[in-house]
């Protein structure tokens, strides 16, 4: 087992430990605060607009907007950051077959790794960080994603 | 299918695939979480997920109609009622998600198995946490819209809730007792004995791994598109139709329970969140089919089947794994028709696999025959 592959199942497991404790923690002490917070301040928007209070309304309807955004992203950092663990032990268990060098490989591991780890990352940091720190995270973790997967896909398919 | 010859020789000492071991286990529970989870998926879009919606939507026009007529107290009934539909939703969503995402760490692990250095029967262990787990976290998740808070000790989480996030603890110690053996294997640097997981080079694993490759790296530019040209616009549209819902049921002039600005709102309303969902699902499934692509061209040499029926059924699950996102992405404009192909997709998928499962089963009952006689032979 070279070196490339280890980092890729060692990385990949513990990313996978990683985003299912992640997980655990967000459902028992997150989630449902979070739901009840957005259904009820989407429901008092409405309620507010029954009894003609526009201003209180609008502010329960950015209130949700805010709520709901803060949640999708918590939600999309779990699931990426454990879909790309099964992507790089996958890949961990293929790697002795892509045709290239452990320095080329070394540097593909090293990519999609950080991409792994980063991507998600990027995205939960979208929230206390603010668009445009998180959004640049996410942005770079997902481009070194898609080169080094691409050059995994180049790799195979020369074997085909 | 049976009658054909089979391509593989059974080993005589099935040394790396045991009866009863973890790694059996581990492949077994792993395919048979992954077509439980997709048979899942497959009934909820069939009979669940169209009429949850048009539901969602009438009680949505039932909010924006009491907001027309002062009912405040109408109005938070009807969105409570939402938050139910979107609970069965959900729920039924987490639940098959889950129990896939289960399937392909047990399957992944299987594959990886002689990286991990652990006694067998820790590690037979750990694969029955993980198996159970896997279970018991989607039942859980899917048992949370029918048992509710009853009898809870808690104020916002019901038994079902807890039951699933036991299921998940135990999921997580099994994971990080194989990741302690992986790291073990690292740090004493020993190379396992060669598997034959890792070693089959049949053209129906081949084709599987470079399809799954491919589709994963399709979903990934297919992310990356709707993160950068949908996502942030989806959001404020989201926010901006329930607005004018509110605005226009509250202020508009005129006669009728909605007024037609409020009206062409919830009709752009729903159709923002058909397009949300459709493309959500698309992204989700390219990945997760051409992981599963990928795992199945791993356990070819498994298969116990003709290579003549490894190839169809290699065939027959790539060509599943591209239909249902690329039907799926097709729903908003072409509706049932789509629907119905992207059912189709999904029901080659799972015939695909049940094929495969049948040649594991008949590998292992070949495997256990043959340790069977040679054990009897032994002890005549």
């Amino acid at each position: 087992m070279k070196r490339s592959q280890q980092m890729l199942a060692v990385a990949g497991l513990a990313l996978a430990v990683w985003a299912m404790g992640y997980g655990f923690y967000y459902a028992v002490w997150v989630e449902h605060q979070t739901l009840d917070h957005i259904g009820g301040s989407l429901a008092g928007a409405f309620q507010h607009a029954a009894l003609r209070e526009t201003a209180a309304s609008h502010a329960s309807l950015e209130d949700y907007a805010r709520a709901k955004y803060v949640y999708t992203r918590e939600v999309d950092a779990h699931s990426h950051w454990i879909g790309l663990a099964m992507v790089l032990l996958a890949l961990a268990a293929l790697w002795n077959r892509l045709p290239f060098g452990e320095r080329t490989r070394g540097m593909l591991a090293g990519a999609l790794i950080l991409g792994s780890y980063g991507f998600p990352l990027g995205v939960l940091l979208q929230n206390p960080a603010g668009w445009g720190i998180g959004q640049g995270i996410a942005i770079a973790g997902s481009a070194l994603l898609i080169v080094a997967f691409g050059g995994v896909a180049a790799g195979f398919a020369r074997r085909v | 299918m049976s009658s054909s010859a089979p391509s593989v020789e059974i080993p005589a000492v099935p040394a790396s695939f045991p009866r009863l071991g973890a790694r059996r286990l581990l492949v077994l529970g792993g395919l048979a979480l992954f077509l439980g989870g997709t048979i899942l998926g497959d009934v909820f879009a069939v009979f669940v997920l169209h009429p949850n919606a048009d539901r969602i939507g009438q009680a949505l026009v039932a909010a924006t109609a009491a907001v027309r007529q002062h009912r405040a107290e109408d109005a938070g009934q009807s969105f409570a009622a939402i938050g139910g539909f979107l609970e069965n939703r959900g729920t039924k969503v987490d639940a098959h998600s889950h129990m896939i995402g289960f399937g392909y760490l047990a399957m992944l692990l299987a594959i990886l198995f002689p990286w991990i250095r652990l006694r067998e029967a820790a590690s037979r262990r750990l694969a029955v946490l993980l198996i159970t787990g896997g279970v018991v976290l989607p039942v859980g998740v899917f048992g949370i819209h029918y048992v509710g808070l009853a009898y809870s000790p808690l104020e916002s989480i019901g038994w079902a809730s807890i039951v699933a996030d036991g299921g998940g603890l135990l999921v997580v110690i099994a994971c990080a007792g194989f990741l302690a053996g992986l790291w073990r294997q690292w740090r004493e640097g020993e190379t396992p004995a060669e598997d034959e997981l890792l070693r089959d080079r049949s053209w129906a694993g081949r084709a599987l791994m470079a399809g799954g490759t491919l589709l994963i790296l399709a979903g990934f530019l297919h992310g990356a598109w709707y993160a950068g040209v949908d996502l942030y616009a989806q959001e404020q549209q989201d926010r901006d139709l329930l607005a004018t819902m509110a605005d226009s049921a509250s202020l508009d002039p005129g006669p009728g329970l909605v007024p037609e600005r409020a009206g062409a709102a919830l009709n752009a309303y729903g159709t923002l969140q058909a397009d949300h969902a459709v493309k959500i699902a698309a992204h989700a499934h390219i990945i997760e089919f051409g992981l599963i692509a990928l795992m199945a061209g791993f356990f070819q040499p498994f298969v116990f089947l003709g290579e003549a029926w490894k190839r169809r059924w290699a065939v027959v699950l790539l060509l599943g794994s591209a239909i249902l996102p690329v039907a799926v992405l097709l729903e908003v404009q072409f509706g049932l028709v789509a629907g119905g192909i992207a059912d189709f997709g999904g029901a080659l998928v799972i015939a695909a696999l049940a094929g495969m499962l049948s040649g594991v089963l008949r590998y292992t009952g070949r495997l256990d025959a043959t340790a069977g006689s040679l054990g009897s032979g032994g002890r005549a």
